[in-house]
Formats: C-alpha cells, sequence, structure tokens
C-alpha cells in the first residue's frame, strides 16, 4: 500500500493508518445522549449517522424530564475507535444535545432491553414454550387458546437466547425496544 | 424592553437589535408581511438579488470580509431551496450566516401547499443549526439565539423558517438584552497542560512548520496578530490552506506561500519533512494531506481548533488542544515567553538552509508567450497593478484560476479573500463580490473567475447594475472548463468529454446590455492598460481576458501521492496518477 514502504506502526509520530495502537477493530459501544426535546432533534441525531455513514444497532428515545423538556437517547453503534471517538465529537456539535456519555468507556453500567414475543401452537408445544418463559421469567400477558404473547426483559443476548428457543415452538412476531441502559452506582 | 408587535415587525426588530445594517434578499408569497415592514424603515438596506443563491452567496462575501454574520430573506418552497448550494457552501468554510425564509401558513403544513418545502427537513444536514417557529411569542428569542449560534464557537448558517401566519400574529418582543442566556458555549480556553506540551515541542524543534487555516481568521484580528508575533518571535516557517490567506501577509519573510494539492513545493516539502506540524485552524483536508499514510511521516503534530471534531477525524494528533485561537496562542506566547522565549535556533537555521534550497526550485514558473496571455502572466500583471491598495478585496470562482489566483496574488490582511474552498462551488465568486462591496462601497472588489464558473451566476449583474456596485469581474476565458480539462488530459487519456463551451457569449456585448462596462483583451501587450482601465471604471466592469486553452496549473500533487511527489511542470506529467488514485476526486 504504502509509497515509501514503511511498515505498519514502525513510525511513533506519524499519520493515524501507520499506527497500530489506534486499532482498527469493530467495537461496540453504548452511548447514552441528553437532548432538547424539541421538534427534530431524534432526526438531527439520526440524520448524522446516515449521512455520515455510522452504524446504528439500536436506537430508543423517550422524554426523561418533563419540566426540563429533557429526552435520552440511548443509541449502541459499532465502529473502529476512531470512528466511535468521531461518532461522539459530532453529537456534541449538535446544538440541543446536552451530554454525550459513552457508557462502554465510562465504566460498569446496565443495559435492559425488553421484547414482546406471539408463539402460536398446541399441545406439548404450547406447554414447552410457556415451561421455558418461566425458566427466562417472561410473562405471559396475552394469550389464546393458540399463542401466547411473552414479554421479556433482559439484556440483549438474553432476549436473543429466549426468541432463538421459541422459534421451533412457533415463533410469530417479535417487537423489541432496543436497549436502554444507566451507569451502575 | 418587550413590547406586543406582529412577527413581521420582531423579524426587522432583531435584525436591528442584533446590529444588522445590510440583508440580502428576494421576496415571495411567503414573506410579504416582512417585505411591507421593510419598506416602512430606513435602517436596515435590502439588496434585491436575482436569484436566491446569489443571496446567500453575497451574504458569504458580506460576512467573510467583515466578520459579521450575512443575512438572507427569501420566501418559502423554491426560495428556500434554492439557498441549499449556498448554505452548504458556508458550512463547509464556517461562514457565519442567518437565513431567514418564509414558510407556508402552520394550518397548511403538511398539505402540500403551494410554495411549500419541508424547508428545515431540506437545509438540517447544511446548516448549523435550523428552527421552524410555529409561535409568534417564541420567534424574538429564536432569532437572537440564531444569531448567537451563527457566531459562536464554530461559525456557520442558521436558517429560521417562518410560516407566514407567525408573521401576521402577535406577540411579545424580547430584546436580545433580554434573552436568557443560551446553553450553546463552546469553550475557548485551552487546556493549560496540551499547551505546555505544545511549548515545549516548540523549543525544542529542530525542523517546526506552521500549518495555519481559515479558523485563524474566524477567530478574529486578534489570532491573526498572534500568529504574526509567535512567527516572528520563534523564526519558524509558515504556510497556510487555501481558506487561510491573508492571516499572515504575503509578503512576510518566512511565508512558504499555500500548501495541497497546487500548494508551493516548498510549502509541501516542508510539510512531509518537518519534525513539529502546528496545525492552527485547519483540518486536514484531503486537498492538503494528499495519500493519508505517507502525510509527513516523521513529525509530532499539534492541533489548534475550536471544533472538538475536528480533531483525530482524518490524521491522528499528538498534542491536540480545542479551543479559540486568539485564546490559545495568547497563552501560548506568555508561557513560552515566561520560560524564556528558547527555540532550537541553530537547528531552525539549519531547517531555513534547506527550505531555501526547495525555494530556488522556483515551483510557479511557467513558460510565456508574447502571442497569447497566459493565465498567471494576466494574476501576475493583476497583482503589479493593484497590489499598492490596501484595500483590495478578491473573490474567485471555482477551479484553474482560483488555484492561479491563490499562488500568483499576494494577501497582506486577513478578512481580503473570499474564496469557496470546502464545497467547491463554480458560481460562487460574483455574487460574493456584491456582497463585499455592498460592506466596502469605496474598495476595490475584483472577483477572478474563468467564463464557465461566471456563467452560473451571471444573473447577478443586474443586482451589480441597480446597486452601481463597482464589482471588478476579472474572468479568464479559456473556453474551457479548465480543471475539468486538465483532469480529463491527465488521468482520462485526453478525451475532453464536455468540457468546453461552443455558445460562449459575447461578454463586451453581454456587459453592454445589463447596462455595465466590457473590456476585452487578447494580447499581451494590451493587457496593462485593459486592467488600468478596468480599476479606474466607476461601475461594474466585465473584464474578458482571453488567455492560453490548454494551460495546466501546476505545481499539482497527483490524487493518491504524498507531498514528496509534486509534478512540476508538463514534462513531469507522463503516468503520474496511479488507478488507485483515479478514484479519487
Amino acid at each position: 500500500m504504502s509509497a515509501l514502504k514503511i511498515k505498519k506502526g514502525s513510525s511513533k509520530h506519524s499519520a493515524y493508518n501507520l499506527r497500530s495502537s489506534f486499532g482498527d477493530e469493530i467495537q461496540t459501544h453504548t452511548l447514552a445522549i441528553l437532548v432538547d426535546n424539541e421538534a427534530g432533534v431524534l432526526a438531527r441525531v439520526i440524520g448524522l449517522f446516515s449521512g455520515r455513514g455510522y452504524n446504528i444497532d439500536s436506537l430508543t428515545v423517550a422524554e426523561v424530564d418533563h419540566e426540563g423538556h429533557l429526552s435520552r437517547i440511548t443509541i449502541v453503534t459499532t465502529g473502529t475507535p476512531q470512528v466511535i471517538e468521531q461518532i461522539k465529537a459530532q453529537l456534541g456539535r449538535i446544538v440541543p444535545v446536552h451530554e454525550v456519555h459513552d457508557l462502554t468507556v465510562d465504566g460498569p453500567h446496565v443495559e435492559r432491553e425488553l421484547a414482546l414475543l406471539k408463539v402460536g401452537g398446541k399441545g406439548e408445544k404450547r406447554v414447552e414454550a410457556l415451561r421455558l418463559a418461566d425458566i427466562f421469567r417472561a410473562h405471559a400477558v396475552d394469550s389464546t387458546l393458540d399463542s401466547f404473547t411473552f414479554q421479556i426483559t433482559g439484556t440483549p443476548e438474553k432476549v436473543d437466547a429466549f426468541a432463538e428457543l421459541m422459534r421451533p415452538l412457533g415463533l410469530i412476531e417479535i417487537a423489541r425496544t432496543g436497549v436502554a441502559a444507566l451507569s451502575r452506582g | 424592553m418587550t413590547s406586543h408587535m406582529t412577527g413581521a415587525k420582531m423579524v426587522v426588530q432583531a435584525l436591528k437589535d442584533q446590529g444588522v445594517d445590510t440583508v440580502f434578499g428576494y421576496p415571495g408569497g411567503a414573506v410579504l408581511p416582512i417585505y411591507d415592514e421593510i419598506f416602512q424603515q430606513n435602517e436596515i438596506r435590502h439588496i434585491l438579488v436575482r436569484h436566491e443563491q446569489g443571496a446567500v452567496h453575497a451574504a458569504e462575501g458580506y460576512a467573510r470580509s467583515t466578520g459579521r454574520p450575512g443575512v438572507v430573506l427569501v420566501t418559502s418552497g423554491p426560495g428556500a431551496t434554492n439557498a441549499v448550494t449556498g448554505l452548504t457552501d458556508a458550512l463547509m468554510d464556517s461562514i457565519p450566516l442567518v437565513v431567514l425564509t418564509g414558510q407556508v401558513p402552520t394550518f397548511m403544513i403538511g398539505s402540500d401547499a403551494f410554495q411549500e418545502a419541508d424547508t428545515v427537513g431540506i437545509t438540517r444536514p447544511c446548516t448549523k443549526h435550523n428552527w421552524l417557529v410555529k409561535d409568534t411569542d417564541k420567534l424574538a428569542t429564536i432569532l437572537h439565539e440564531a444569531f448567537h449560534v451563527a457566531k459562536s464557537g464554530r461559525p456557520g448558517p442558521v436558517l429560521v423558517d417562518i410560516p407566514k401566519d407567525v408573521q401576521f400574529a402577535s406577540g411579545n418582543y424580547v430584546s436580545g438584552k433580554k434573552v436568557p442566556a443560551s446553553e450553546y458555549k463552546p469553550k475557548l480556553k485551552g487546556d493549560i497542560e496540551l499547551i505546555k506540551k505544545l511549548v515545549e515541542a516548540i523549543e525544542q524543534s529542530e525542523k517546526p512548520i506552521l500549518y495555519t487555516g481559515g479558523g485563524v481568521i474566524n477567530s478574529g484580528t486578534a489570532a491573526s496578530q498572534l500568529l504574526r508575533e509567535l512567527v516572528k518571535s520563534t523564526n519558524f516557517p509558515i504556510t497556510s490552506t487555501l481558506m487561510g490567506l491573508g492571516c499572515y501577509p504575503a509578503s512576510g519573510d518566512n511565508w512558504l506561500g499555500m500548501l495541497g494539492m497546487h500548494g508551493l513545493y516548498e510549502a509541501n516539502m516542508a510539510m512531509h519533512d518537518c519534525d513539529l506540524m502546528i496545525n492552527i485552524g485547519a483540518r486536514f483536508d484531503d486537498r492538503i494531506t494528499g495519500r493519508i499514510d505517507a502525510f509527513s511521516p516523521t513529525s509530532k503534530k499539534a492541533h489548534i481548533d475550536i471544533d472538538p471534531s475536528s480533531i483525530n477525524k482524518v490524521i491522528h494528533v499528538d498534542i491536540p488542544i480545542i479551543g479559540d485561537i486568539a485564546h490559545v496562542l495568547d497563552d501560548v506566547l506568555n508561557m513560552w515567553k515566561a520560560r524564556g522565549r528558547k527555540t532550537n535556533s541553530a537547528a531552525i537555521s539549519k531547517w531555513w538552509a534547506q527550505i531555501d534550497e526547495w525555494r530556488s526550485v522556483k515551483c510557479l514558473n511557467y513558460k510565456n508567450s508574447k502571442k497569447t496571455i497566459k493565465p498567471q502572466f494576466a494574476l501576475e500583471r493583476l497583482e503589479e497593478l493593484t497590489r499598492n491598495r490596501s484595500d483590495r478585496y478578491i473573490c474567485t470562482e471555482v477551479g484553474q484560476h482560483q488555484m492561479w489566483a491563490a499562488q500568483f496574488l499576494g494577501f497582506e490582511q486577513p478578512n481580503q479573500w473570499m474564496t469557496s474552498g470546502g464545497l467547491g462551488t463554480m458560481g460562487y465568486g460574483f455574487p460574493a463580490s456584491i456582497g463585499v462591496q455592498i460592506a466596502h462601497p469605496n474598495a476595490l472588489v475584483i472577483n477572478v473567475a474563468g467564463e464557465a464558473s461566471w456563467l452560473m451566476n451571471m444573473q447577478e449583474m443586474g443586482t451589480a447594475v441597480q446597486y452601481n456596485l463597482p464589482v471588478k469581474q476579472f474572468i479568464l476565458n479559456n473556453e474551457r472548463l479548465g480543471m475539468v480539462r486538465q483532469w480529463q488530459e491527465l488521468l482520462h487519456g485526453e478525451r475532453y468529454s464536455h468540457s468546453w463551451s461552443d455558445a460562449l457569449p459575447d461578454f463586451v456585448k453581454l456587459a453592454d446590455a445589463f447596462g455595465a462596462k466590457g473590456i476585452m483583451v487578447s494580447d499581451p501587450a494590451d493587457l496593462d492598460d485593459a486592467i488600468l482601465e478596468m480599476v479606474s471604471y466607476d461601475g461594474p466592469v466585465l473584464f474578458d481576458c482571453l488567455v492560453e486553452k490548454h494551460e495546466n496549473c501546476f505545481p499539482m500533487i497527483p490524487s493518491g501521492e504524498p507531498h514528496n511527489k509534486m509534478l512540476l511542470g508538463e514534462a513531469e506529467t507522463g503516468d503520474a496518477i496511479g488507478s488507485s488514485g483515479a478514484v479519487l476526486v
């Protein structure tokens, strides 16, 4: 690649993509963004991601402070460390954005997601679905004679695992909220 | 002071409160109430352009030459969409603008009404921020906030979309002083620990270079003064991007000229070989860095910028300092002086000897002709015959002429050079020159243009004539899209696909038709007299300078190559651009 035949990482003070320390492995980060709850603010955040080619794995948003008109946006995104840094800096530039926290970097944090799963079936499959739901502490929030709707909360991995188990038992539909996250302590 | 008035009146009142003296605009159905208010007062001057894109570029010219935000007023729908190119241009070059657009009444929004467009949606990615005002009571606060956001931090264009019913309705006006403090407060002072690291690097460096950009100009005249002091007291060499020309005087001893794709050999070589690069208000644009993985491979890099997202965006830096240039340079200078004004002067003398060797290459040399006017020669003569004017302002369009202007004209002061850098907008220069002349009525305002760029906004001749603005349109006419033609020659096997026009107007007759003066010159021997005639004429001049049609712009760093692989002239162009470079623009 390099016309100058410089080995990657061989120069201490050089353009960034010669540095091994800068890293080009793809990482997943959870960002919490506090914004003014005003018209178009979500479009600004999403437009930033699409306009600059960043990824959104999951996104949740709701008003968290009625008096202060503040909403909290939680975004799970992936990218190289340099891209993650850019995403945070670019988010910080948006005028109605107050705070940007990288929960993945800031320390231990809790991530939870809620999902609703509609599972159809009769006989032994129906009993098995109910049994597994109990193990996962999922609640049946709606039922008919040939279907259940389960509500499950947990980490995205737990929701994934539960959905995988429900698939052969007659999973019809799934709705997920995306991740909400807070730092611990 | 709060008082009750209509939304339309509030707009005019808020502009007065903000010290606005000029608005560039074009009326239409959705802004008629505001135009009615403008009609009934004399403090704010409205300049009627001929196209909304012209209004925004004129406001950019006004803003760049004064340091104050430019103000634009246009109608809904097509008025707003025509403004989009100018907004994007201002965003890329960090120019403060406040653009006011009319909108259909709130109760009709979303109904595909006549001249309705989703203006805030369309302009969201091309403004620093924008607002749709749905309540007359909030209008004044939003307008004051709009000026604050446009001017603060890294400046940029903002847009306020005002539905017609909001203009008619009455509400409480809040003056600028009474508006609650804005939440938007970018950091001005740099981190003192990092400034200390930079001072240490300045003390130790053997091969330093200052790489400055438009941020110095945006920071204000104090930043340019501090920069000049820094250069003078350290004897460091200094180069600048296209956007930063004028923050250090071209006549200064330490000036290496512009750097980058068409920058000077000595500037690019010094960037490549330096051991300390201090980036002051520039952004490692791809026109500057060339090939990223071979960009200045042995240097420690410092970067001073008010925008945190500029840091490490393209090039990893060792000393990132987030803050306003003037604040940071003041701290750097004070600390450096307090620590004994140390530099490695012996090594720096050796560095200058090396730079002088590069200078002796005389990279701007070109083969002159007695028969045809070379574009470089035309600019050399323009420079010679107008350099004594301290009130000379230069605008450009985009292309070869722009690069030649940057190479051959010297800028002694900031805010006297207006060019579309980031977006590269053909059609920028003419309306920008109108904005500059409005702000500086007695100054010599010259737009160095190519004939193709100039034609893109030629309707503004009407504006120039109506307001008797003595703007000089210095057209280097090669009957080609020169830069496109150059790339086709170097990259696309000399297949000149659509890079010339077979139907150019007679520019002298065109000037005549608009009621301006036209001058045509084709003989090098007549050039000086023609330029003097242009300068001394009191009114707009269309100067049609017929130049060599196939001249290429050198030096040039071919796409995909590092700084030390410059092409200096025709002989070197062979296979200079590899296939991987050909995909780059």
